[in-house]
């Protein structure tokens, strides 16, 4: 175990706050390794030897996990991980072509890291924003509405660090270790920021608010 | 003409929607922990809710199931991993309305006399996620979640859980395994969860629009809710635009509208464009075409023209988009997301995948159509869980209806799109 004992005594902490959200321990799996890779930024070997020791579990047990869920990887991704939606509805509207003039633009291909270690890329499949399309996720946060133009634009002030805000997420977008820890299950305060609901979402409901159209009244229907 | 019924997505224009001070005092949970709780379960029996997660089994009805007395722990899981391609109602939710969510566990879970719950978010949605959180504590800070909930003796402790990145999850049995700790595949059923579930104890799940309803069925009564809707079909759903049309976006409606009535609202199809193909409910669903515009959707209409209402996923496609290359993609996203369980789904997707590529680049025969007709037959009814069945939908369906479309590929030698006249930014 290489965590330093400053380190392993605040990972220790938050683990256990996790695992006593649980009726069985071993349901904490999910979370911590998510912590894990807030810590190390991928799921390490130190990572995983660190949740099968709070679980119980042999180190196997854990692998066996981790290497089935797709948000787990197994090498260090950019500060900021790219995702394009390249699931059929994305990819007709646009999303095929924006992922490959990304790619160029990056020089990277799927699940690699640019050089500087700042953006990693992904294809994604379908990430419940298809009303949005084409889609993007930045360390898991929405960049609806896509073109090849503003990816790359977008790319590229990552690589300068300029601050980025998600279309419907936090003013400031937090790197992907920061990301990490929220999915963990650990808040950073963040949940008031960014609108209720944009755009395509509230479409509906603009015009049933036009046309004066409500669901029954409860007195009208007893 | 069938207008549209926003109930669950009324208070999404304001600001402040997500906090309590934008959704209002619980009034439903206070009613309800006042009353038996087999009285709310007989009520949204009444009510015709029927699942929203696809396949619309009827609510009460699962609630019913799970034994009483029986002096083991129940558990209520919301199925908040929404990964179905084109399914995007549950997310934006969550993002502008989690109160809802939070307020119908609180009643379903009184309901089946569950005392721990848990809501299972995919966790690709950040913000969502922080949200969901945020709901959740602000309902413990008022006393609506924890011990002695408002002085009624009832105790409730929910948790907010992040998946990993997998669409098997979203399959019921495969999410309690993940839930659990392990690796997320089907579970052989019987026995169903509401006999042996989350921790072989009685489990309750139920899709985020399903739990996110009982607040306003509690509130209104049965009969509120069953005056919307069909005959067997009751309520309202939200249902989701996306693609080729003028106005995408989440549209809150009683059962049994119809896609013509939707488009009229939504502005139609992209300006210039006419509509070639459509999901009703998914990737999952077999395509429907122009000729389906006057369907009801509703779960019965929807299925006796051979499809599935299934998450209401509206995915509209006009006459620029190759069902060729659409189908692939959705195929490669089957094999990529098969857990690998069992042959008939993990080799026939694997085989699916092949030979699409192949017919998309114009390299097919017609002999490779009858190939994957019959690798799709072999899938079907045959495979371990609803994914490998689900792979075939777009298979089947595509052939049927654009069977030239096909043959053209191999006739001219490649595909006769341009991908560029699809694009949101192509429509010149
Ligand atoms: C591959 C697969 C993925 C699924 N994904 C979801 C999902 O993301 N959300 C959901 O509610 N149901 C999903 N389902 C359906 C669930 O298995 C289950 O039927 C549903 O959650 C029950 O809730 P309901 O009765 O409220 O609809 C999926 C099913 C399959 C086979
Ligand atoms: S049908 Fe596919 S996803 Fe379902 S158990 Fe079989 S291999 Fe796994
Ligand atoms: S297809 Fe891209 S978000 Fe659904």
């Amino acid at each position: 175990m290489t965590y330093s004992p400053e380190v392993r005594e605040r990972l220790e902490r938050d683990a256990k706050e996790i695992i006593g959200r649980y009726p069985k321990t071993r349901s904490a799996l999910l979370p911590l390794l998510h912590l894990v890779q807030s810590e190390d930024g991928y799921v390490t070997d130190d990572g995983q030897e660190f949740c099968a020791e709070m679980l119980g579990l042999t180190k196997a047990e854990v692998v066996g996990v981790s290497t089935f869920y797709t948000m787990y990887k197994r090498r260090p991704v950019g500060e900021y991980h790219v995702g394009v939606c390249i699931n059929t509805l994305c990819a007709v509207m646009g999303g095929d072509q924006i992922w490959e003039e990304l790619s160029e633009h990056l020089g990277v291909g799927n699940d690699e890291a640019t050089t500087d270690g700042r953006v990693s890329l992904e294809r994604l499949e379908c990430n419940a924003a298809c009303d949005f399309a084409p889609v993007m996720m930045v360390n898991w946060e929405f960049f609806d509405n896509q073109t090849p133009a503003s990816a790359k634009q977008l790319v590229d002030d990552l690589r300068d660090g300029k601050e980025i805000s998600p279309t419907r997420g936090p003013k400031k977008l937090c790197s992907f270790k920061e990301a990490s820890r929220v999915l963990a299950g650990l808040p950073d305060g963040l949940a008031g920021d960014g609108p209720s609901a944009a755009g395509p979402s509230l479409e509906g409901l603009k015009i049933a608010r036009a046309n004066g159209w409500k669901a029954p009244s409860k007195e009208e229907t007893e | 003409m069938t207008t549209l019924t926003p109930v669950l997505t009324e208070n999404w224009d304001r600001p402040d929607s997500f906090t309590l001070d934008g959704y209002g005092d619980y009034g439903a949970a206070r009613k309800a922990l006042r009353m038996d709780p087999d009285a709310i379960i007989q009520s949204v029996k009444d009510s015709g809710l029927r699942g929203r997660g696809g396949a619309g089994f009827p609510t009460g009805l699962k609630w019913g199931f799970i034994p009483q007395g029986d002096g083991k722990p129940h558990y209520l899981v919301v199925n908040a991993d929404e990964s179905e391609p084109g399914t995007c109602k549950d997310i934006p939710l969550m993002m502008a309305n989690p109160h809802s969510l939070v307020e119908g566990v609180i009643i379903t879970s009184y309901a089946i006399r569950a005392s721990h719950a848990f809501i299972y978010v995919r966790g690709e949605v950040l913000h969502v996620i922080r949200r969901l959180r945020a709901a959740v504590q602000e309902a413990y800070d008022r006393g609506f979640l924890g011990t002695d909930i408002l002085g009624s003796g009832y105790d409730l402790e929910l948790v907010v859980h992040s998946g990993a990145g997998a669409y098997i999850c979203g399959e019921e049995t495969a999410l309690l395994d993940s839930l659990e700790g392990y690796r997320g595949q089907p579970r052989l059923k019987p026995p169903f969860p509401a006999v042996a579930g989350l921790y072989a104890c009685p489990t309750v799940i139920n899709n985020v629009e399903s739990i996110a309803s009982v607040p306003s069925i509690v509130e209104n009564g049965a009969g509120w809710f069953a005056s919307m809707g069909t005959e067997k079909s009751k309520g309202f759903g939200i249902f989701s635009l996306s693609g080729h049309v003028t106005r995408p976006g989440q549209y809150e409606a009683p059962l049994g509208i119809t896609l013509r009535e939707l488009l009229d609202m939504a502005g139609g199809i992209r300006a210039g464009h006419e509509l070639k193909f459509w999901t009703p409910g998914g990737s999952s669903t077999p395509i429907f075409t122009a000729e389906h515009l006057d369907v009801p959707l509703d779960f019965e209409s929807v299925g006796a023209k051979g499809s599935m209402l299934g998450t209401r996923a509206l995915q509209i496609f006009d006459e620029t988009t190759c069902v060729v290359r659409s189908v692939l993609r959705w195929t490669e996203f089957y094999a990529h997301e098969s857990c690998g369980k069992c042959t008939p789904c993990r080799e026939g997707t694997y085989w699916l995948k092949q030979v699409l590529k192949r017919l998309e680049k114009g390299q097919g025969t017609e002999e490779d159509l009858g190939t994957i007709t019959d690798i799709a037959d072999n899938i079907l009814g045959r495979s371990f869980c609803a994914l490998g069945d689900g792979a075939t939908s777009p298979i089947h369906s595509s052939v049927k209806h654009f069977r030239d479309e096909y043959l053209k590929h191999f006739e001219i030698g490649g595909c006769p799109f341009d991908p560029a006249a699809s694009t949101v930014w192509g429509n010149a």
